[in-house]
């Protein structure tokens, strides 16, 4: 059966992991690369590199991250952060991630998705939504959150998929940082509507929210930061309880 | 050990190469008859799509070679796929070294197209692969697939089993990443780089 997928992001400025680590017996937490084989061995099922770099050399130290994680670890990885065109895919994937996932420039510029699918194929182009619930609708956002889009969640969502988006990563940015569970029902509702797989982003703060996400939101994988990287939840101990929760994990 | 990876217009090759390097194998990448003739293993990797892949393995003469080569070669995802009679993707003929054809899933309730992530084995036959590989999982990014046939060495279950590996004489074959599949995918791969 198709497990459901646990996924740490590790948010990179200038080629080193941003947010704090609690590992114990671990060296050097700040070396991304260390962090990634880590969580691999852990039971981590795929991860994602989020570049918050702004910077021009940033990029180059960002790339010369990716192929030092293509060269070491041995799950399925996606870069995103920073990519306005296909020039930015190109040498992505061509310093070895196996998927690159657009942002802000797709809600700019939507040919930038059909660009990347006709180009590499749908499989490496994940399309991630920033959202917000307001005024009874999930607003998209800009620009990691600070500039609202004039477009809707599920609307978006299914553009993207029709233009050949290979999975759709929603985080929301109303529960994001609250540690009180994803959007179930907002994923609920995209899973309804895709045929793509639908990443969960956003809320976790224990296990149980994991379960949730999966059961109630239908999710095919869920994201998540802080609670691996401070320790609060340990990949291994997270997929023993999903299991015994009759949820299918890779084991 | 002397290992080649052929060289074609199919992505997902440097993949195959940090793994190879992960085990402590320096492979060549190539296209060149020789080289593929020679090496004491080949492999025939990639993410594509069958027909372009197969006009271009034909063009170059290299379905000519990889048909031939005696050595063991292991296919990995679209490679397996090519080494199969036909395939539906752009309704091509291809290598025909396995007795069977390549169709697409048909999607059911629910289900979604491609099958992406991360699926278990069974019915595993120890020819190709060690032992305790039965019930693990590996990772997998597919649209098309073979149905379980007299080469099937290990089965998958996605809306319905599809063959997750093949092998016929010197031909081995994988639908799943083995490159991108963890601690069990390294097993696997030294195993048959052991062979």
């Amino acid at each position: 059966m198709l497990a459901k997928r646990i996924i740490p992001c590790l948010d990179i400025k200038d080629g080193k992991t941003v947010k704090g680590i609690n590992f114990v017996n671990f060296r050097d937490a700040g070396d991304p690369v260390e962090l990634g084989k880590a969580y691999s061995a852990q039971g981590a099922d795929e991860l994602v590199y989020l570049d918050i770099t702004a910077s021009h050399e940033g990029r180059k130290t960002f790339t010369d991250l990716v192929r030092r994680v293509a060269a070491n670890v041995n799950i399925p990885f996606t870069v995103g952060g920073g990519i306005n065109e296909m020039g930015d895919v190109d040498r992505l994937l061509g310093a070895g991630a196996d998927k690159v996932s657009v942002n802000s420039a797709a809600l700019r510029r939507p040919e930038l998705i059909t660009e990347i699918a006709r180009n590499f194929g749908s499989q490496v182009c994940v399309v991630a939504i920033d959202a917000g619930w307001e005024n009874g609708e999930w607003r998209c956002y800009l620009n990691g959150g600070r500039v609202p889009a004039d477009r809707e969640l599920f609307s978006w969502a299914e553009e993207a998929q029709n233009r050949g988006a290979g999975e759709i990563l929603f985080t929301s940015m109303t529960h994001d940082g609250v540690k009180e569970g994803y959007a179930n029902e907002a994923l609920a509702r995209l899973n309804e509507r895709l045929s793509v797989p639908v990443i969960a982003s956003g809320g976790a703060g224990r296990m149980e929210h994991f379960r949730d996400a999966f059961r109630i939101g239908k999710a095919d994988a869920a994201l998540a930061a802080s609670v691996f990287h401070f320790g609060e939840i340990p990949i291994d101990g997270l997929k023993a309880y999903l299991e015994k929760e009759n949820i299918c994990v890779r084991r | 050990m002397n290992v080649a990876v052929v060289k074609y217009n199919a992505g997902n090759i440097c993949s195959v190469d940090c793994a190879l390097r992960r085990l402590g194998i320096e492979p060549v990448i190539t296209d060149d008859e020789t080289l593929l003739r020679t090496a004491d293993k080949v492999i025939f990797p990639g993410v594509g799509e069958a027909a372009s892949t197969m006009r271009y393995l034909r063009e170059r003469g290299l379905d000519r070679v990889i048909r031939s080569l005696t050595q063991p070669v292991l296919g990995i995802c679209i490679g397996m796929q090519l080494m199969c009679r036909h395939s539906e993707e752009g309704d091509v003929d291809c290598l025909g070294i396995f007795d069977a054809d390549v169709h697409r899933f048909s999607p059911a309730a629910g289900e979604k197209i491609p099958h992406m992530g991360w699926n278990s084995l069974y019915r595993v036959d120890d020819r190709m692969f060690p032992a305790g590989v039965e019930g693990q999982y590996v990772y997998f990014v597919h649209s098309y697939y073979v149905p379980p046939c007299p080469d099937t060495t290990a089965v998958t279950d996605y809306i319905h089993p599809f063959s997750a590996a093949l092998h016929k004489d010197n031909f081995y074959a994988m639908q799943f990443h083995v490159e991108k599949s963890g601690a069990a995918g390294e097993r696997i791969l030294n195993h048959f780089l052991n062979l």
